[in-house]
């Protein structure tokens, strides 16, 4: 186990790369801690998977070096780097068993046999295959398949990291929820560093403590799921992040109140230096109200079970709220905003509160 | 225009890939198939369209029987998981080539390859090749190709499956507008309960190559005819517990194998029979506060997951696994002891045999 | 998946049909034909019935063909399989060289088999021949027009020379249709070259190979033009094999009755063999995808 620090990280894929635009990774310093169960969250494209393989050793970094603890890994192998990663497709060695798929890397490092068997049954319990070891690996369904995967990745104690890449993509929804909490719970008993990348932000924010978000080959942003959910840095986090992702209204912030553009003013829960530009504020906290708010038109109404979900607009623009069970949606409707759950962005990065 | 299917049924192999099915899909519907992988969305909607034959049962399209036809002659448009377009050709004769293909004249496809582009924002693209495009612009030329004949039925094999999270919620919420705009029967296969609720109109639960039930999407949600349908349209799973009613008094929990219970008032569940009956709630109806009238049941924690606003509680309740969306950041170790929350009146009751005894009060109020 | 039955395509295929039927059907019947009569000579036959057939099966001179048959093929198959999969995984898999040693690797196929022989029985010849010359002058006893080892070890090189390319462009197609993804996962679990080869890149090229050693036996068993061309089945009848030994028949010997009976069994040898490995790839096949749920 190490703590995994990026100096001075770029990736561009192109030979000669002229400018930022050129490259999937842009300069970046980041330290993934000792232990740490991070998630990696961005859309596709944004450069989550370059980096992944980054620190894998799959691919070389154009610019930069990686560390591991205290070695320079920039150079060396996979083989020599000692980690486990899990990718998108299930990866299975169709002609061994279950068992011999979960020791293949123990008996590639010459372990005792002894301590293989095991392993092995340690790990075939937590992943829930333990009935299904001495069968082929082949016939079996897509989901074994990605457990196999995911058993190869964590049975060797000592690795230094496990990445992930989207593993849960072939899953159904119903057996995501089981692996997700296996996942979780064997990242409380071994503490292994894990990097989970994925594109869905219900599964980053379930596993991981600590989320880097990412967009257009940037880190964004990276805090724990309460602080993306509340205050994100970024407009990117903020429509990301949430479903449906958070509501921006241009604004003029001054003080503690914002003017939006036809006049109508918002109170603020903190106070702003003068700001030229968008305030955002999540569905969650948006509630209805008879009076004493801001006039919006329904556009529709949708029935999500647990709560429903109103697509209004407001100013031409549109305003996403969403409405607990059991709660009447009024035919002219009104919005109030809770005024501390407002966030201010100018140029698209969140602006800090005076004093704070 | 309607769709009828007539105890319609396919075997592959030996083994029964559709059990014999009837429904009727109505003119400018959406209909939804839900259920998790194989269970038999893929081959419903193949009968459906004419690729494959039913052993049994007819198929009938406004009254004419069309169980022969071959898909070539019938008015069906098909998008597929995998963006499926023409990589030599660009978005506009991608589109194009449907109309093409029936011989319409220059100036009538120009017309309506436009519109179509139009209603899905593809019009800045119409010169470029589809694998020049994003997956969302790749699928939603797809979906142009699907839409521009004008075809009766339209149907959706998990379209969004390949696509980011965040593309599948903006395309989820242009579907129904596109679907409202073209007056064709839509069929949405998908495996994810949201999807069918967001998505609205009618929603067939699937099981193992059959139907479970068909009607209006919030009132199967509501009010499931099974423990089966039940499960396949929650997500996160539903939770069970053993009941007994005895009289006026429901005992939840096996009280003499577990030693945790609560015991709850009847009036709910009056009209129901004496017996042994599977209690089943939806997670996000546990909760951690206690409320009038709601049940406290001791439990562990196993495992909490934070997604910003809420938390999804895993806990142990005797032998029992449940799952709780509960509002709040509630940051708890493993093995602590909570005492979590249920009204009597988000319960459902299903019979031994699977079957709903009592429906959840809430659902029948609302 | 059931597809629609067009019977107007029929039609279109008649003209195939009538071509297949005269040149190959109705040939095969007069094959048929001579296999079951005799003549006394004059144009009058009468009918032989089974007699060739069992003249032909306990016939010394077939047997010692067959066994030299049956050798040939067995050493050819056990040098240009693991020869031809050695090759295939180091062929470049990208970039410029790789069409180059496509291109390169393809050359030996396109060349006429008679071609071939020629080649070879001037390369081998002791006074003008490279191969011939360069043996003479290291000392070794080399001459394949008298010693049968020397003429056995020619056109097994020739052979192998000739065709092992196909079972190497075979396998490198094989190859190549594996997903990166496997070398990562081995890459990533510190499997040796050797694991990576006997756990990834075999059993996913076994498809292939089956059709690779399909097509060499069959090959190998009918093979009549190289060595009639570099020894002309000499010396003696050391390298004559069975095609050889039945054209010798038919048109040296001109016994039309017993070559078509010859003619009829050793065709109904190679297509049981066919059949054979027909019936295991696709038993393999299923086992493959019948048990696999989902995808």
């Amino acid at each position: 186990m190490a703590q995994i620090t990026l100096k001075n990280l770029a990736h561009s894929y192109l030979p000669r790369p002229q400018g930022v635009q050129d490259y999937a990774l842009k300069e970046m310093d980041h330290v993934w801690q000792d232990g740490g169960a991070y998630a990696l969250l961005g859309s596709s494209g944004c450069g989550k998977t370059t980096l992944l393989n980054i620190i894998s050793g799959l691919l070389r970094p154009s610019h930069g070096r990686v560390l591991f603890g205290d070695h320079d890994v920039t150079d060396a192998a996979t083989a020599a780097r000692n980690i486990a990663q899990v990718f998108q497709f299930p990866v299975v060695y169709d002609t061994m068993t279950v068992r011999e798929n979960l020791a293949f890397p123990l008996r590639n490092r010459g372990k005792d046999p002894g301590y293989i068997r095991d392993r092995v049954a340690q790990i075939g319990r937590i992943i829930g295959m333990e009935e299904m070891l001495n069968r082929k690996a082949q016939g079996l369904t897509a989901d074994a398949k990605q457990k196999i995967s995911l058993g190869r990745g964590m049975v060797r104690e000592d690795v230094n990291a496990i990445l992930f890449d989207e593993p849960l993509t072939v899953i159904d929804p119903h057996m995501k929820w089981e692996l997700r909490t296996q996942l979780k719970q064997l990242h409380r008993e071994f503490g292994h560093t894990m990097i989970y990348v994925t594109h869905d932000q219900t599964e980053a924010l379930t596993f991981a403590d600590k989320v880097v978000v990412m967009y257009d080959g940037r880190v964004v942003q990276m805090g724990t799921p309460q602080d993306l959910f509340e205050t994100p840095a970024h407009t990117f986090v903020g429509y990301f992040i949430g479903s449906p992702g958070m509501n921006f209204l241009p604004a003029r912030v001054l003080g503690n109140r914002a003017t939006l553009d036809d006049g109508a003013q918002v109170d603020l829960g903190a106070e702003y230096a003068a700001v030229d530009g968008q305030i955002g504020i999540r569905p969650e906290h948006v509630t209805l109200t008879e009076s004493g708010g801001l006039p919006v038109t329904i556009r529709r109404v949708e029935d999500v079970g647990r709560h429903r979900l109103v697509r209004a607009e407001m100013q031409g623009r549109p305003l996403n709220i969403v409405v607990p069970e059991g709660t009447a949606v009024a035919a002219q409707p009104q919005v109030r905003f809770t005024p501390a759950r407002i966030n201010v962005y100018a140029d698209d990065w969140r602006v800090t509160p005076r004093g704070a | 225009m309607t769709l009828e299917l007539h105890g319609v049924s396919r075997m592959v192999g030996g083994r029964s890939h559709i059990h014999p099915t009837s429904l009727t899909l109505n003119r400018g519907t959406m209909n939804v198939l839900l259920g998790p992988t194989l269970s038999g969305k893929t081959s419903l909607m193949r009968l459906m369209a004419g690729l494959d034959r039913p052993d049994t049962g007819r198929i009938l399209w406004n009254g004419d029987d069309v169980t022969g036809q071959r898909v070539q002659d019938r008015g069906v448009a098909m998008v597929y998981q995998q963006f499926i377009n023409y990589p030599g050709l660009t978005v506009y004769e991608n589109i194009a080539s449907p109309l093409r293909i029936l011989r319409r004249s220059r100036r009538e496809i120009d017309a309506r390859v436009r519109e179509t582009a139009e209603m899905l924002r593809l019009t800045p693209m119409l010169g470029r090749k589809p694998l020049e495009l994003s997956g969302g612009q790749q699928q939603r030329c797809a979906l142009a190709r699907a839409l521009v004949k004008g075809a009766g039925l339209v149907l959706l094999d998990e379209p969004l499956a390949n696509l980011d999270y965040k593309l599948r919620e903006e395309l989820r919420v242009e579907i129904p507008r596109i679907f409202e705009a073209s007056g064709a029967i839509f069929v949405y296969a998908t495996t994810e309960p949201e999807e069918a609720l967001l998505l609205g109109g009618m929603t067939a639960t699937l099981w193992q190559g059959r139907v479970t039930q068909f009607g209006p999407t919030p009132q199967v949600f509501r009010q499931p005819r099974d423990a089966t349908t039940a499960r396949v349209f929650s997500d996160p799973p539903m939770n069970f517990l053993p009941v007994v009613k005895q009289g006026d008094r429901v005992i939840f929990g096996d009280q003499v194998a577990r030693g945790q219970t609560a015991q709850g008032q009847a009036g709910l569940f009056a009209g129901v029979a004496d017996g042994r009956y599977l209690a089943g709630f939806r997670a996000n109806h546990l909760g951690m506060a206690p409320r009038d009238g709601a049940l406290g049941f001791a439990a562990r924690i196993a495992v909490t997951e934070i997604t910003g606003a809420e938390t999804y509680l895993h806990v142990t309740h005797g032998g029992d696994r449940w799952v709780g969306l509960v509002e709040g950041v509630h940051r708890l170790n493993p093995g602590t002891a909570v005492t979590v929350w249920l009204d009597p009146a988000h319960v459902y009751l299903f019979d031994a045999s699977g079957r709903l005894a009592a429906p959840a009060a809430y659902a029948m109020a609302a | 998946m059931d597809k629609t039955q067009n019977n107007k395509a029929w039609f279109l295929v008649l003209p195939v049909l009538v071509v297949v039927a005269f040149s190959a059907v109705i040939p095969l019947m007069t094959v048929v034909n001579y296999a079951v009569n005799d003549t006394f000579g004059n144009n009058s036959f009468f009918l032989a019935g089974l007699e060739w057939f069992d003249e032909m099966v306990h016939s010394e001179r077939l047997h010692g063909a067959l066994g030299r048959q049956a050798m040939f093929s067995a050493i050819i198959l056990a040098i240009e399989v693991p020869l031809g999969i050695f090759v295939a995984l180091n062929m470049p898999k990208r970039g410029v060289w790789s069409s180059f040693v496509l291109v390169v690797m393809a050359l030996p196929l396109l060349i006429p088999f008679n071609v071939v022989g020629t080649i070879w029985q001037i390369f081998g010849r002791v006074d003008i021949g490279l191969l011939g010359r360069t043996l003479e002058a290291l000392g070794l006893d080399y001459n394949y027009t008298n010693d049968p080892v020397d003429a056995w070890i020619t056109v097994v090189v020739m052979d192998v020379w000739h065709w092992t390319s196909l079972v190497a462009l075979l396998c490198y197609a094989g190859l190549q249709s594996i997903p990166q993804a496997y070398y990562q996962a081995a890459r990533i679990d510190q499997a040796s070259r050797w694991a990576v080869f006997r756990y990834i890149e075999l059993p996913k090229m076994r498809g292939v190979l089956l059709i690779a050693v399909l097509l060499r036996f069959m090959d190998s068993f009918m093979i009549y033009t190289e060595p009639f061309v570099v020894t002309g089945g000499g010396p003696g009848n050391s390298t004559t094999f069975l095609s050889i030994d039945l054209v010798k028949m038919a048109v040296g010997q001109f016994d039309l009755g017993p070559a078509a009976a010859f003619s009829l069994m050793y065709f109904l040898v190679i297509l049981l063999v066919s059949w054979v490995f027909y019936t295991v790839m696709t038993n393999l096949d299923k086992a493959d995808t019948g048990r696999g749920e989902g995808q």
